[in-house]
C-alpha cells in the first residue's frame, strides 16, 4: 500500500507540473525551448530558496524527472562549490553537478544522429 | 494584414474548447507516467546497486535521458509528443529529445556543421540559462554570506 501511495505522489506532482506546462502552451503557443527554459529557471529558484528538497522528499521523481530537477541540480552544485572552494566553486559547481545529464545528452544525441537517419515528418 | 494579437484571438475563438481540456488531461497523465518510470528506475537502481541517494539520482537522470534519446532515434518520441504535448516536453526525456531531434535532422548538413553545432539549436538556451542562473544565484549567496 505504501508503495502505491509513493507512486501516486510521484504521478500527481509530476503530472501537475506537466499540466502547468500544457496550460502555458495553450495560452501562449510557446515553443518547447521556452517551456524548458521557464521550468528550468523555476527549478533554480526553488532550490535557491530551499523549497526543492521538501518537495523532493514528498514527490521523489515527480519533481526530479521534470526539467525543474535539472535546474535545482545546477544551483545545488553551485552552492556546494561555494561552500567548498569559495567563489571559484560557484563557476565550477553547477556544471560539475549537471555534468552527468549534459554528458549523457550530448553523447546519446551524437550517437543517435549517427545511428538513425532523420525521419521525414509525416 | 492582421496583427499577432488579433490573430491569436481569432485562433482561440475558432479552436474547440473540449480539445483544450483533452490536451491538459493527456499532458497530466503522460507526464505523470514518465515520472513514475523514473521513480521505478530509481527504486531498482537503489535496490540492486551499492550506491548512495545522490548517485542513484544522477544515474536515474542518465537512464531517462538514454530512454528519451533512444525513443527519439526510433521516431517514437515524436509520436508520443503529438499526443502528450507538455507531458513529453517538461520531463528530462523532453530535454533529451530537444538535443537528439535537431542532431538527427541536420545530419545531412555534415558531421561538424550539422550534427555537432545544430545539436544545441533547441537545448542551447536551456543550458545557457541554467548555467548562468546557477552562477548568479551562487554569487548572490556569496555576497550575502559576506554581510551575514
Amino acid at each position: 500500500m505504501s508503495i502505491f501511495l509513493q507512486y501516486l505522489q510521484v504521478f500527481a506532482v509530476g503530472g501537475f507540473i506537466c499540466l502547468l506546462g500544457q496550460i502555458l502552451i495553450n495560452l501562449t503557443k510557446m515553443t518547447s525551448s521556452r517551456i524548458l527554459v521557464i521550468f528550468l529557471l523555476i527549478g533554480c529558484v526553488l532550490e535557491a530558496v530551499d523549497v526543492f528538497e521538501p518537495i523532493q522528499e514528498f514527490a521523489g521523481c515527480g519533481i526530479t524527472v521534470p526539467i525543474i530537477g535539472f535546474g535545482a541540480t545546477l544551483v545545488r552544485g553551485a552552492l556546494r562549490g561555494l561552500e567548498e572552494t569559495g567563489l571559484l566553486g560557484v563557476l565550477t559547481g553547477g556544471i560539475t553537478a549537471g555534468a552527468a545529464g549534459l554528458g549523457a545528452a550530448i553523447l546519446f544525441g551524437f550517437l543517435m544522429a549517427i545511428l538513425f537517419k532523420s525521419r521525414t515528418k509525416s | 494584414m492582421i496583427d499577432k494579437q488579433a490573430y491569436n484571438k481569432l485562433v482561440k475563438s475558432k479552436a474547440p474548447k473540449s480539445k483544450e481540456v483533452k490536451t491538459l488531461v493527456l499532458a497530466f497523465v503522460i507526464g505523470g507516467f514518465i515520472c513514475c518510470i523514473g521513480e521505478a528506475i530509481h527504486d531498482l537502481l537503489s535496490a540492486y546497486l551499492p550506491i548512495g541517494p545522490q548517485t542513484a539520482g544522477s544515474l536515474t537522470s542518465v537512464c531517462m535521458i538514454f530512454l528519451g534519446s533512444l525513443l527519439t532515434g526510433l521516431g517514437v518520441y515524436d509520436k508520443i509528443g503529438r499526443v502528450a504535448g507538455a507531458g513529453s516536453i517538461v520531463p528530462i526525456t523532453g530535454f533529451a529529445n530537444s538535443v537528439v531531434s535537431p542532431a538527427m535532422e541536420f545530419n545531412r548538413e555534415g558531421m561538424v556543421l550539422g550534427v555537432m553545432s545544430k545539436m544545441f539549436v533547441v537545448s542551447g538556451p536551456v543550458i545557457v540559462s541554467g548555467v548562468v542562473a546557477s552562477i548568479i544565484i551562487g554569487f548572490i549567496y556569496w555576497v550575502v554570506s559576506m554581510f551575514a
